[in-house]
């Protein structure tokens, strides 16, 4: 067995990667059409891919990064932030704001992203203060926004719903003229490799797991354990902001009550399903961002079944109850003595474990 | 079966996946009898006591308890307790935010319905027969440790036991604590209840137990009656080799500071939150001293202050001469200072990372947020000292909580000592590890001294102190009550110093 395929298989990549793949063989079987690309061309005359794996990718985009953001604040704070679709409304409120008062240009988007961006950091901060300052947890401390964050969406915009629309906002939400690839899924790819790359340039990932795991520990060698769990809140709200940006562009339009409505509970389930623990500690970013495609696979293979949107929300249930059970530190215990029972004699005495002091 | 004895193992055998844990191990525990079971860590007395709580199934063997002449097959510590087995661990596994007569009773019997009265009243009884300084309605979390202790032991003797096991359960208390432990354990004796003692501590094996069984390498070793079993011996049977480095290693040192140097470290009236009364305090560049006193005196409380661990109210710093301030850990490992904490578990290591992310920790912290060491480097710092410590790991990825105690410390004293301290700070770095790896500590402190690491060494073994340290600084309530060097370095002289006396005495 070659040894990336060992480590893979110890990694916590394995659950995550099953269901993926165990969800693309029921669609083959299902349907063989179901995977396939077409190039057609769209309103605007440019030629643009278009097939259930585009939708997916495409339609799981603010999804995936925002599960990137859930990650990283999970892991520092051992809780979750459920107001990040309350603050991406607040955040997308801002980008229409000044889209609005301006005509729109790059340089313009340009700002009112930045704008949003200040936003969303701003309350990431606001919660992370509480979280990591006055000891509240993370799902208590977030609940405020939860609640104030789309009040304040529509206070931005005057109480409106308003429309922005420009070739340009199309470019960002659907099609960038001459490129078939949605604009959403270069920007996950951008930014995943944005992030990958700060994971490797910086202490970030060691940090918040240390911190994630022993607070105390981590203080004591010098990490700044308040300020890690702050910055992991602030990052969620770049997350957000991207995010709610994104949305708006698709829609042209923002809409402060509806605006990724219960994204919080998807992106926490994405964390979940990449296998990461929600309690805290070591992470995997790309756990979460699978996480976020079985989401929307799953969503969008029932709609190819014809279930009502009213009932892909059980559907969807049965399955994640499945994962999750699947990933559960109980049936991976089984799994593991399973393991061991059925290949013990391959298994060689180089692992040390300390069973008795 | 005779009639004295509660419990007989026989041949037992215990294999994991390549681990062979108990291998035929014979073991019995007379009626009345206090027998401490030792051996270094990984010997296998955890899983003896797994085996017969019924954690671990046995791979071959046979148990017998008294009143019956056949084989028991004990399949959960459940099944243990029906039969008369209680355990009591290090930890405790009580529910601090319940009374002390909840505790006693929580989990037990099938009925729904509970008479909170006779539950306080029967607990206030059994507190008071077994001398328990705690009231029935108190909060367990408001009472020491040792009462915490206590009251397992109590409720684990009032499930009618025979066989009553105490895993380490000295190693967080102090002395007058593990004194109170041992009225405790000598009432029960005279009960005729058997207790298995497992623990690092010689000297208290050899106070309070009739025998001692030894384990080595998963094998026995043999029992012995405690009185013909002299010390050296027992610790020789331990280790397996013959030992004259511990009675050979004796501090030789004698102060070899140089003269007009300014000292490492210097603080005057430093106090902290954490409650230190305002000290004095400094070391010379080479030199080992140490705080001493109960637990509680403040001995920890004034090394964190050093190193800025709590917040500090008060004081003034100097290292090398240079006037600093130290707020927090970073800026003091920023000066060249590194502190090992005193509880492994809570501050010390980051269970779930890597032997390897444990052992750079401290020194990436330093080098920097935005310039981490690349996976080859951190690589090679963690071999060098897994290979200079002699860590026991199967790689530099396994997770250092798969490690065994004195493996973690080892892990999280190459951690500081790649930061390339000038000035190290030790709280109880020998606590819970076995004898073997608490001389190759207290060689390695030495060590460092002769090659101009100034140390700070604390212990509740004040042996160990005494054979490290070349100035002992005494500790009671929380405030430095003296100091000791040379020729007044003794047991003795550090007993009448924490007590007091010094002055009658001197």
């Amino acid at each position: 067995m070659a040894k990336w395929f060992k480590n893979l298989m110890k990694s916590q990549l394995v659950i995550p990667l099953f269901a993926l793949l165990l969800l693309v063989v029921f669609n083959l079987f299902r349907d063989v059409g179901f995977f396939t690309l077409n190039i057609t061309t769209n309103n605007d005359g440019n030629p643009v891919l278009t097939g259930n794996v585009i939708s997916i990718l495409n339609s799981a985009s603010e999804l995936a990064i925002i599960a990137i953001g859930m990650t990283l604040v999970t892991a520092s704070s051992r809780g979750q932030d459920i107001s990040v679709g309350a603050v991406a409304a607040i955040a997308g409120s801002v980008f229409v704001r000044v889209l609005r008062e301006n005509s729109i240009t790059w340089p313009i988007i340009l700002l009112a992203f930045l704008g949003g961006c200040a936003a969303a950091v701003l309350c990431g901060t606001f919660n992370g203060t509480l979280v990591a300052g006055f000891r509240i947890q993370p799902m208590i401390a977030t609940m405020i926004l939860l609640t104030a964050g789309r009040p304040i969406a529509y206070w931005i915009n005057g109480g409106a719903t308003p429309t922005v629309s420009s070739p340009l906002l199309g470019y960002i939400g659907s099609f960038i003229p001459g490129i078939p690839i949605p604009t959403p899924i270069l920007i996950v790819v951008a930014f995943s490799i944005l992030v990958s790359l700060v994971l490797r340039l910086t202490n970030l990932g060691l940090y918040t797991q240390a911190v994630g795991i022993n607070e105390k520990s981590a203080r004591l060698n010098g990490i700044n354990a308040f300020g890690m769990k702050i910055l992991s809140f602030m990052m969620l709200g770049v997350c957000v902001s991207i995010a709610g940006c994104i949305s708006v562009s698709r829609m042209g339009l923002i809409n402060h009550e509806t605006l990724l409505l219960d994204i919080e509970m998807d992106a926490i389930l994405a964390v979940a399903i990449g296998g990461n623990a929600l309690g805290g500690g070591k992470f995997s970013l790309t756990g979460s961002v699978i996480g976020a495609y079985i989401i929307q696979a799953l969503t969008i293979t029932l709609y190819a079944m014809k279930v009502s949107s009213t009932a892909v929300k059980a559907y969807k249930a049965i399955v994640i109850i499945a994962i999750v059970v699947l990933g559960s530190p109980v049936v991976q215990g089984y799994l593991l003595r399973l393991r061991d029972t059925l290949f013990q004699k391959k298994k060689k005495a180089t692992e040390m474990q300390a069973y008795g002091d | 079966m005779p009639n004295d004895i509660v419990l007989s193992m026989r041949n037992i055998s215990k294999t994991f996946p390549g681990v062979r844990a108990l291998h035929n191990v014979d073991f019995t525990l007379y009626k009345g009898e206090i027998h401490a079971l030792m051996g270094e860590n990984g010997a296998g007395k955890s899983t003896l006591i797994k085996v017969l709580t019924g954690v671990y199934p046995k791979d071959a063997g046979q148990i017998q308890i008294a009143g019956s002449n056949k084989d028991v097959n004990i399949k959960s510590p459940q099944e243990a307790q029906n039969m008369g087995i209680s355990t009591v661990y290090q930890e405790i596994t009580l529910c601090p935010n319940l009374t002390v007569a909840e505790n006693m009773f929580i989990g037990r019997g099938a009925y729904r319905l509970v008479n909170w009265r006779t539950m306080r009243e029967k607990t206030a009884k059994i507190l008071e027969k077994l001398n328990i300084p705690a009231r029935a309605t108190q909060q367990l979390a408001t009472c020491s440790l040792a009462v915490q202790q206590m009251v397992a032991i109590a409720r684990a003797v009032d499930m009618d036991c025979k066989v009553l096991i105490l895993d380490e359960p000295t190693s967080s208390l102090d002395e007058r604590e593990v004194e109170k432990l041992f009225a405790l354990m000598r009432e029960l004796k005279a009960r005729g209840v058997g207790i298995i003692f497992i623990t690092h501590f010689l000297e208290q094996a050899y106070e309070i137990c009739d025998r001692i069984t030894v384990l080595r390498n998963g094998e026995l070793i043999g029992s012995y009656d405690v009185k013909d079993l002299p010390r050296v011996q027992l610790i020789s049977k331990m280790m397996g080799k013959e030992l004259d480095v511990v009675s050979r290693m004796h501090n030789s040192r004698s102060s070899t500071v140089l003269q007009g140097r300014a000292p490492v470290f210097e603080a005057k009236g430093l106090a902290s939150a954490a409650g230190t009364r305002a000290f004095d305090f400094k070391i010379d560049q080479g030199e080992v001293n140490g705080f001493t006193g109960l637990l509680g005196s403040g001995r920890s409380e004034s090394v964190r202050a050093i190193f800025g661990a709590d917040k500090t109210t008060g004081g003034k710093i100097h290292v090398n001469g240079k006037p600093v301030k130290i707020s927090k850990p970073k800026d003091a490992m920023k000066l060249g200072i590194g502190y090992l904490p005193e509880d492994r578990k809570q501050d010390g290591i980051v269970d779930e990372l890597s032997v390897r992310e444990n052992i750079i920790l401290a020194l990436q912290v330093m080098r920097g947020f935005f310039r981490p060491f690349s996976k080859a480097e951190a690589e090679r710092f963690a071999d060098e000292y897994i290979r200079l410590l002699g860590i026991k790991t199967a790689s530099t990825d396994t997770p250092i909580k798969s490690l065994s105690g004195g493996n973690q410390q080892k892990a999280i004293l190459a951690r500081w000592l790649l930061t390339k301290p000038q000035y190290l700070i030790l709280d109880e770095p020998t606590r819970g590890i076995d004898v073997g790896t608490k001389v190759e500590i207290q060689k390695l402190v030495l060590k460092l001294a002769e090659e101009g690491v100034s140390v700070t060494f604390i212990s509740s073994e004040i042996e160990e102190m005494l054979r490290t340290c070349s100035r002992l600084i005494v500790m009671r309530d929380r405030k430095i009550v003296g100091e000791l060097t040379q020729e007044d370095m003794t047991q003795a002289k550090i007993m009448h110093t924490i007590a007091g006396e010094a002055a009658q005495n001197g």
